[in-house]
């Protein structure tokens, strides 16, 4: 008998661990030899913890899983009362188009062997035919832009870094996934940490970069558990190390941990860190292209970016970027969070209208209550009403409303949520995690709580200072940080002017 | 109770073994707290003598990363959510109810040792939020009930 459970951080939240216990002990008790296999999570949490039974007929789900019904697992599938029916089948893995997380959820996430019969390598053993020029061109035709939030198109970045002399190179991959609403990068390392690794073996060749850093935060132990794992099994099959695959090719990966500062998702943030000082912002230029990591030539790229590589030499540039809208291309694993009937990771081409997202996939709010809001983007994204619901999924779609995709997490409110406080909540967020260097960010964050307090009192008069504020801190700070605060303040005040009202206390 | 001169001798090994590696100082604090449960104070003229930094250097960088501590955590640590996706589940009450059961606000330790209470930013358990993690353990859909009871199992 064979059973997948995921080893995924929110699957154990919810109690996979204890489940996988139960699942052990009831086998051998019963006499039964089960293959437990702790795979990555098909993205579906409010089914977590979410157990898959190999059957003739195909992988049988059942979920969310109690202690209570694991015995029933070892009975009538069919009579079992969490029996969701053939995985493959669920609406939600129906109707997407999975190609970052096609293997996520899927395969053992430490079995090179599983890896390699769902597709896996055969990006990077195509590439290992190319030279640097046509690697690059691939990843620039595909289209693929950056995935951490900036947009920033990845063959560019690549052709930069390529074409720069210098003694060594590096690929940095930013694994510092610090927004909230955002667990891609998570879900990746810990269901298919050999696409991380591949994709950052072609950005490499590419490049001529022979040593790669992961940088994962240290808020998600479990996929820095796995992603070393991954690392010394690709390490000991010659994917990794001075001969990537038999070739002349030399690659090295080394996993390195944050420590709670959230600024070092910022990339020249997150180089400093890297090289052992603060987290402090670098301002550019230079562009880390060119002095990036101990001054060298570095890419820097997100999990979703790098991870997106494989499957672009696998299936073809020209496949890639036939998904998508405009200048988006490709698909986007959205991240659904909040308060939501049905969260979780839901990868599809870009495109889908907010209300198709929160609506449809997500079936509203878990509350019952109405949607009030959508941050989208994480902590320094804008908050988005009703009446913007129909912008599609798409980076120029959402800036042209004053808005950013970001990383594609969106966090769902329902009508209880308070946006006053959800912007002082954007200011106090940025005043802690501020890493100092700049003024607007430093000092504007401080003296931004205290504005939106003065406005809570009912002094309007502080709302045109809490506008000109973030005027200052969007076009004066040096990085996103303070530059993009301004974003959720801005949004609450625009798109919610009851909740900074000064009948709002008398109301209540 | 360690004295500074084990202290001392632990910090030069681990010392020893990120020798050579690109940009060595953060894996060595976390190494360090990962040993001590803290980073003590005087281990910072060590490994700075060692890499060649001031000792204001390597007090910069432990004081700027919010993981590193300068005195001992309480037995247990609980850590709360507060960020949005939690918040839009409820965070904000589970953090009211738990400052006023334990008499805590954050960063602070109970008086008997017990137990620290510290923020955290997102541990990417959003969709089952308001998520926490007590001692390394990862718990989402946190309530009061949950948190009351996961809280009264800690000595």
């Amino acid at each position: 008998m064979k059973i997948y459970l995921p080893l995924d951080s929110a699957a154990v939240a919810l109690g996979a661990d204890e489940i996988a216990e139960s699942l052990l002990f009831q086998a051998k008790a019963r006499g039964i030899n089960l293959t437990l296999v702790r795979n990555g999570s098909r993205g579906m949490v409010w089914l977590e913890p979410m157990a898959e039974v190999v059957t003739d007929a195909g992988r049988m789900a059942f979920g969310p899983l109690t202690l209570a019904d694991v015995p029933a697992l070892f009975g009538d599938l069919t009579a079992h009362p969490k029996a969701l029916g053939l995985t493959d089948d669920l609406p939600w893995m129906k109707s997407q188009t999975r190609l970052t997380f096609a293997r996520v959820g899927v395969i053992d996430p430490l079995s090179l062997g599983d890896y390699k019969a769902h597709g896996g390598l055969a990006g990077l053993t195509l590439a290992l035919g190319m030279d640097k020029t046509a690697i690059v061109a691939e990843v620039t035709n595909s289209g693929l832009r950056g995935r951490g939030g900036a947009g920033f198109p990845t063959g560019i970045k690549w052709k930069t870094v390529s074409d720069a002399v210098a003694d060594r190179k590096y690929i940095v991959c930013n694994a510092d996934e610090g927004d909230s609403a955002t667990f891609a990068d998570r879900m990746l390392m810990e269901g298919d940490p050999f696409t991380l690794i591949e994709g950052m073996v072609i950005a490499g060749l590419a490049t001529g970069a022979t040593k790669g850093f992961v940088y994962i935060r240290s808020e998600y132990p479990i996929a820095v558990d796995v992603m070393q794992k991954a690392v010394k099994i690709a390490t000991d099959a010659g994917v990794l190390g001075t001969s990537v695959l038999g070739s002349a090719h030399t690659f090295n990966i080394e996993i390195r941990v944050g420590a709670g500062a959230y600024v070092c998702g910022e990339e020249t943030s997150l180089l400093n860190s890297l090289e052992g000082k603060r987290g402090v912002v670098r301002a550019k230029p230079p562009l880390p292209a060119l002095q990036g990591f101990m001054a060298k030539p570095t890419v820097v790229n997100n999990v979703i970016s790098l991870a997106s590589v494989p499957v672009i030499f696998e299936k073809g540039a020209e496949f890639y970027k036939n998904f998508g809208l405009g200048r988006s291309r490709g698909t986007i694993p959205l991240q659904i969070a909040g308060n939501v009937k049905y969260g979780g990771l839901y990868e599809i081409a870009f495109g889908l209208t907010l209300a198709e997202i929160v609506d449809k996939i997500a079936g509203g709010s878990a509350s019952g209550r109405p949607v009030k809001s959508v941050q989208v983007g994480g902590p320094l994204g804008a908050y988005f009403p009703r009446a913007l619901f129909d912008t599609p999924f798409g980076y120029e779609e959402f800036a042209g409303k004053d808005g950013l995709i970001g990383h594609a997490g969106l966090t769902v409110f329902d009508d209880s949520a308070d946006m006053l406080k959800q912007a002082r909540f954007a200011m106090e967020f940025c005043a802690i995690e501020s890493c100092g260097k700049c003024t607007p960010c430093r000092i504007g964050a401080v003296r931004g709580v205290e504005t939106v307090d003065r406005i809570a009192k009912g002094d309007t008069s502080a709302i045109p200072l809490l506008t000109d504020l973030c005027n200052t801190m969007k076009a004066g700070s040096l990085c996103a940080l303070g530059g993009f605060t301004p974003y959720p303040v801005m949004s609450a005040l625009t798109h919610f002017p009851d909740d900074f009202a000064p009948m709002k206390e008398a109301a209540e | 109770m360690l004295d500074s001169v084990d202290i001392t001798t632990r910090v030069e090994e681990i010392l020893r073994t990120h020798k050579g590696m690109e940009g060595s100082l953060l894996p060595i604090l976390h190494a360090i707290q990962a040993e001590f449960g803290y980073v003590p104070q005087v281990a910072l003229p060590i490994i700075a003598k060692d890499l060649s930094l001031s000792k204001a250097e390597v007090h910069g960088v432990m004081s700027f990363y919010h993981d590193f501590r300068e005195y001992p955590a309480g037995r247990h640590v609980v850590k709360l959510c507060r960020a949005e996706s939690c918040q839009a589940m409820g965070a904000d009450r589970v953090a009211a109810h738990v400052h006023t059961t334990l008499g805590l606000d954050w960063h602070q330790t109970s008086k008997d040792g017990s137990i620290t209470l510290e923020p955290i930013f997102c541990l990417g358990l959003c969709a089952c939020g308001p998520a926490a993690i007590i001692d390394g353990k990862l718990v989402g859909r946190v309530d009061e009930a949950r948190i009351d009871a996961i809280i009264g199992g800690l000595k």
